[in-house]
């Protein structure tokens, strides 16, 4: 019954035997150890469990394993490079973009996926972009600027970070 | 949300397809991008015992045009329509519907070939398939988009049938699509399309009926020399919604008039 | 005197690295060895007797370790589900929930049996096997309908479908009423609210039978009061019963309460010796985890014709469910709140707990107080509108403009200046030119609203002197502050974010009042191991309670570190001078000792006589009063009057809050309350049938929560006018954005709709159900 799959997941090749009805995300989460990919609505509306399939976005809880065999995977433990967080991750951080951080691995893998397709996205652009992904903590207004930010700085014109760095001398601030 | 048990094959050739498909009876259903048929079997509404994925099928992903026509490989994806440059030039009104079908993610795996497939009437293509008469083309005849689309879910597919390329004919007038819904990235309370086709007007209805609807009698007021106003109150005909969780019945007649006449007037005025 | 560098400031949270890069530790992330999975069979039926259940080919199924029904269970779970008390003490009736039915289910979504197997996939296909005979008993759906005589029954222990029926008399109502020139009434609801936290309900057991240990991983607003009751039904004393939430991922109230669930996996671990997991989807989720709001208000109100409010009379039909939710009555509050920042002569309200054949309600985000705010701000413009006032004039001319004040029933507004919060939004919006541009707009057709929502919320739950009579329990917070040797810091709280930042906010509080580097102070919620006793967090009451608490600690650990210094300085304790976590001698700041220095001379030898050693210090706090956070928004619509659709073309929020902490933690808490409150008023509805009580809304697909687009640009400013009621100055920001605005988009609408004589909008204001409005009243 099982079948035998092989795939890239963040760079490194795994083999595994899955049964058919395996779903990507449980074979990310579960065979695979990668718990950063989420799954909230069971019937892909809420993007929670958005992953890059060869650098697109897609939903895993609406994939089968077998489906993704000879692919490649990244997840959001495969975004930041060399311990350097991904433009769109330290975007997410700086604008206070999640709260509660369940939806939050999915937003950023689609608005990561986003950005490539369209560096340079206007509001609009960012809401269909993301209309996949829902989070019930943010309003989204700092999601919206999250990305906003990402796009800035992944063009070079980022202005500066609003929010202080952990551990810097933080004066009060009257907002 | 666990899907039921099943087999799996992931055929080379759309004969090899045929013969699983004889193989595994009528339980068994062709998978392509999965992204309707995976959310239905979580929710164990739909128990194959196998699935045939065609993903690896060679040939089925491609787009050409020739002879007034454009063909489009059943795995031509949703965001390959987006992208695609001929079609923008060729069907304009489909790469228009694509843009609103599902999200980033689902249009990143979700087919044309699926779509039509499952015959869903709130599938935006299948609207644009019959408004447009285009052919539906499978391992085993070419239906005509009119004949195709039987009942609730029910197309005119034979259990063993696979459909590989849906043909629609070049359509480069005015035309609009309209996509009323409540979320952005939800189906379509009420969808219409119009194509302006030589010197008459294709109307299709999306979601409105259980099977995908032609606006027939707004056509025919239309091509009878109605204002969009008096045509589009004729679309009660060709249109039988029900009440659902998200609006009336009553109101969906209403609405189908009001944008019937919207998108009419988006089409002559982007024009 | 410490100098302020940390409150107030804005902080990046520490939260957020973990988070961003895939390394939460959310429920479902909790996996032990030989680990098993349970799944949840429930009933299809709203309302049936179970005749028999027979589990002989689930068991046969691959993979399973156990099936269990009712019996089994009765055998470990010593009791029923827990009700508190909230604001009616004397119910009617309080019939007992067990965890799971026996012989009679009450809504669909009721546990009936549950499979454990080796995997999820195995308990779910196994679970497909359990058959239930079922006999359809009549579902009770409609609340009025309920409560008359002779209704069919929710379940067969009732003597009839009231749950509780209690007056709140707030002065001499008639009088108010004789004095009035304008008398109107309105019914106003309150649909049904699913909470939908992104991450369902889950726990992991870990029964260890050889000492009668356990330890529950769960995702819970309130580890300590799973611990107290899970714990007291399995036998399984507090010392030896460990409940841990790592990261929660959303609760908003949905997880305050022990739940079915989380007595069966633990119950199931004992029974199987193993650890179980379950791990609730999403369509469970909307059937068997608590909703919110499930109510109908009936509104008199009586004012004279200069806009003077005089008296409000109404009637709360709450929709109970089948079973009280653990804190169901406390949504009673909204009586005690429906004045909101008025002045009333009088006010009357009476609550009346019914039960239907659905799922419980429990508290939502708000929880009472946006239904009072919703009632107060409708009937508002209600007055306005007959009498041809201003809306903002009659919110102006009744506002109370002196603090403290004490309401109709006795609660004492702390601090407000409301008038002020409402010039400010006005402003911000520049309300001139929006009124003058509605009028251009309607002589061409197009519909734009104005909606203000004036509110005032009560939070900071709460003094024990109130809930103790109210609630049955007295709802302090606790805190330990622990100071090392080498001087890092750890704090233990009793209460538990689930997305509000805790760790950094509570930080900064500690870091400030310590005189100590932010970095070193680490906080730790959510495990009952390694924290004191706490009721958690909800009502907004984490900081104005909880962080008082850590407060107290902190002016321990500050005292005899003084002690310390004099010590070590050789000086008397009143001579010392603390100044950003420096002890110097008065005269001699040159001569300094970081409470590190003192810290670790708490643990070494030579400490004054009768010293004990090392520096930590654990507190209680118990508040001297409730909170009461206020502010005015301010929502400009438009709506399309041919297909009914809303667009919000303008959002304003002036909010005040008291003293703010971190001001993006502030800002982000609005952004998300706002947002709910606007699904609440467009999109949100939890629908079942009306006949057979099946749930209609049972996925993502249907239960509608917006996305980005539907989401307007949130335009945010504040006033701080602190609390008087405790030493930072704080009051509470978690619920305030949901409490204000449903109503002022509702208000909007209506206000949009007015030239078609509509005076009333309910939620959520469907197109279909606009368009029907718009259609009636031009016909």
């Amino acid at each position: 019954m099982t079948q035998s799959v092989a795939m890239t997941i963040n760079g490194r090749r795994r083999e595994d035997h899955v049964e058919p009805r395996l779903l990507l995300v449980h074979y990310l989460r579960e065979v695979a150890g990668l718990t950063g990919t989420h799954i909230a609505c069971d019937t892909s509306q809420c993007g929670a469990c958005t992953v890059l399939i060869d650098g697109e976005a897609v939903k895993s809880c609406s994939v089968f394993t077998v489906q993704a065999n000879g692919r490649q995977v990244t997840t959001i433990e495969g975004l930041a490079e060399d311990g350097v967080l991904h433009p769109v991750q330290q975007a997410f951080w700086n604008e206070h973009g999640l709260q509660c951080g369940f939806c939050t691995p999915g937003f950023i893998m689609a608005a990561a996926y986003l950005l490539k397709q369209n560096p340079s996205p206007t509001d609009e652009e960012i809401e269909r972009g993301l209309e996949g992904n829902l989070c019930r903590c943010t309003g989204y207004e700092n999601i919206r600027k999250a990305v906003r930010s990402a796009s800035q700085a992944m063009n070079g014109t980022a202005a500066e970070p609003s929010a202080q760095l952990v551990g810097s001398a933080a004066a009060p601030v009257e907002d | 949300m666990i899907t039921a048990p099943f087999e799996y094959a992931r055929p080379g050739s759309v004969d090899e397809t045929q013969s699983l498909l004889n193989k595994y009876g009528s339980d068994a259903k062709v998978i392509a991008g999965g992204q309707s048929l995976i959310p239905l079997m979580r929710l164990r509404l739909s128990q194959p015992t196998a699935l045939i994925d065609i993903q690896g099928i060679p040939g089925l992903n491609e787009v050409r045009r020739d002879n007034g026509s454009v063909e489009i490989g059943a795995l031509v994806r949703h965001v390959d329509i987006q992208r695609n440059a001929m079609l923008r030039e060729s069907l304009p009104i489909l790469v228009e519907m694509s843009n609103d079908v599902g999200d980033n993610q689902v249009r990143n795996l979700g087919t044309i070939g699926g779509v039509i497939a499952h015959g869903d009437a709130a599938g935006d293509y299948n609207a644009a398939a019959l408004m447009l008469d285009a052919e539906i083309i499978t391992n085993k005849r070419r239906h005509q988009a009119r004949d195709f689309y039987r009942d609730i879910f029910t197309t005119a597919l034979e259990h063993d049938e696979v459909v590989t390329a849906v043909r629609f004919p070049v359509s480069t007038g005015r035309f609009a699509y309209t996509k009323f819904r409540r979320r952005l990235y939800d189906w379509a309370i009420a969808g219409v399309a119009v194509q302006e086709t030589g010197s008459s007007w294709r109307v299709g209805y999306v979601n409105l009926a259980t099977t995908p609807r032609r606006g027939s009698a707004v056509e025919a007021a239309l091509a009878g020399g109605a204002s969009a106003a008096d045509a589009a109150a004729q679309s009660g005909s060709d249109i039988d919604p029900t009440s659902d969780v998200r609006a009336t019945a009553e109101y969906k007649r209403h609405l189908t008039q009001v944008l019937t006449v919207r998108t009419l007037q988006k089409a002559t005025m982007a024009a | 005197m410490a100098v302020t560098t940390m409150i107030g400031a804005r902080i990046q949270r520490r939260e957020d690295p973990k988070l961003i890069t895939g390394h939460g530790n959310f429920i479902d992330d909790v996996n032990l060895v030989n680990m098993a999975h349970m799944s949840v069979v429930r009933s299809p039926h709203a309302h049936a007797r179970i005749r028999s259940i027979d589990i002989s080919a689930a068991l046969a199924s691959k993979g399973v370790v156990a099936v269990l029904t009712a019996a089994d269970f009765k055998a470990v779970i010593g009791g029923p589900l827990p009700v508190t008390n909230a604001f009616v003490p004397d119910k009617r009736q309080v019939p007992e929930q067990f965890p799971i039915a026996a012989d009679e289910v009450a809504y669909a979504g009721e546990p009936v049996a549950v499979v454990v197997a080796e995997d999820r996939y195995l308990a779910d296909d196994a679970a497909q096997l359990v058959m239930v005979d079922y006999e359809p008993l009549p579902a009770v759906m409609d609340i009025e309908k309920a409560m008359e005589p002779g209704s069919p029954l929710v379940k067969s222990d009732r003597s009839d479908n009231i749950g509780w029926d209690a007056a709140f008399p707030g002065g001499d109502i008639d009088a108010a009423f004789a004095e009035a020139d304008v008398v109107l009434k309105q019914r106003i609801g309150q649909q049904r609210v699913f909470p939908t936290a992104m991450e369902t309900r889950g726990c992991v057991a870990d029964y260890i039978p050889y000492d009668n240990r356990c330890t529950l991983w769960t995702s819970t607003q309130v580890p300590h009061f799973i611990r107290l009751f899970v714990g007291g039904a399995l036998g399984v004393p507090e010392s030896q019963f460990r409940v841990v939430s790592h990261d929660v991922g959303g609760g908003f109230g949905a997880k305050l309460r022990p739940y079915p669930e989380e007595y069966l996996a633990t119950a199931a671990s004992k029974l199987t010796e193993r650890p179980v997991k379950w791990i609730e989807d999403r369509t469970e989720s909307l059937q068997a985890t608590t909703q919110g709001r499930g109510q109908i208000f009936d509104v008199e109100v009586a004012a004279k014709r200069d806009g003077t409010l005089l008296g409000l009379k109404f009637t709360q039909l709450l929709d109970i469910g089948a079973y009280h939710g653990v804190f169901s009555a406390f949504q009673v509050v909204a009586c005690l709140l429906g004045g909101g920042c008025y002045t009333w002569k009088a006010i009357n309200a009476r609550s009346i707990g019914v039960f239907t054949n659905r799922m419980s309600t429990d508290p939502y985000r708000g929880a009472g107080r946006p239904e009072a705010t919703h009632l107060v701000e409708r009937i508002v413009d209600l007055v306005a509108l007959e009498l041809g006032m201003d809306p903002a004039e009659v919110r102006r001319k009744n506002f109370i403009t002196s603090f403290p004040h004490t309401n109709n029933f006795g609660l004492v507004y702390d601090s407000g200046e409301y008038a002020k919060s409402l010039d400010r939004a006005m402003a911000n919006i520049d309300y001139p030119a929006l009124r003058k541009r509605q009028e251009e707009l309607r002589a061409k057709g197009r519909y734009t609203g104005i909606g203000f929502s004036t509110y005032v919320e009560i939070c900071g739950l709460g003094p024990s002197s109130a809930t103790a009579p109210a609630a049955g329990i007295a709802l302090v917070e606790s805190s330990m502050v622990r100071v090392h040797p080498a001087g890092s810091v750890t704090v233990s709280v009793g209460t538990h974010a689930h997305g509000q930042g805790h760790e950094t906010t509570f930080a900064q509080i500690v870091a400030d009042t310590l005189g100590v580097p932010y970095d070193s102070v680490e906080i730790r919620h959510g495990d009952t191991g390694d924290t004191p006793f706490g009721y958690g967090t909800y009502g907004s009451r984490s900081l104005a309670v909880g962080g008082m608490a850590i407060m107290a600690s902190c002016h321990k650990v500050v005292e005899k570190a003084k002690k310390l210094a004099a010590h070590a300085f050789e000086a008397s304790e009143e001579d010392i001078v603390v100044d950003q976590g420096r002890y110097s001698v008065r005269g001699n700041p040159g001569e300094a000792k970081a409470l590190a220095e003192l810290a670790f001379a708490s643990y070494g030898a030579g400490l004054p006589e009768g010293m004990e050693h090392g520096l930590e210090a654990v507190s209680y706090f118990d508040p001297p009063n409730f909170v009461w956070p206020f502010g005015c928004h301010i929502c400009a619509v438009e709506v399309d009057p041919e297909t009914g659709a809303v667009s919000i073309d303008r959002y304003v929020a002036v909010d005040d809050c008291g003293n703010v902490i971190n001001p993006m933690v502030v800002d982000g808490q609005l952004h998300g309350g706002i947002a709910q409150g606007i699904s609440q008023a467009l999109f949100e509805e939890v629908q079942y049938d009306d006949e057979t009580g099946q749930m209609l809304t049972g996925t993502m697909l249907d239960y509608l929560i917006p996305t980005m687009a539907e989401m307007p640009h949130f335009e945010l400013d504040r006033t701080v006018t602190p609390s008087p009621t405790n030493e930072l100055g704080v009051k509470g920001i978690g619920e305030a954005g949901t409490i204000a605005s449903s109503i002022a988009v509702i208000n909007a609408i209506t206000d949009a709709l007015t030239p078609f004589g509509i005076k009333h909008v309910e939620m959520p204001a469907r197109p279909d159900r606009l368009w029907s409005m718009i259609k009636e009243a031009r016909a």
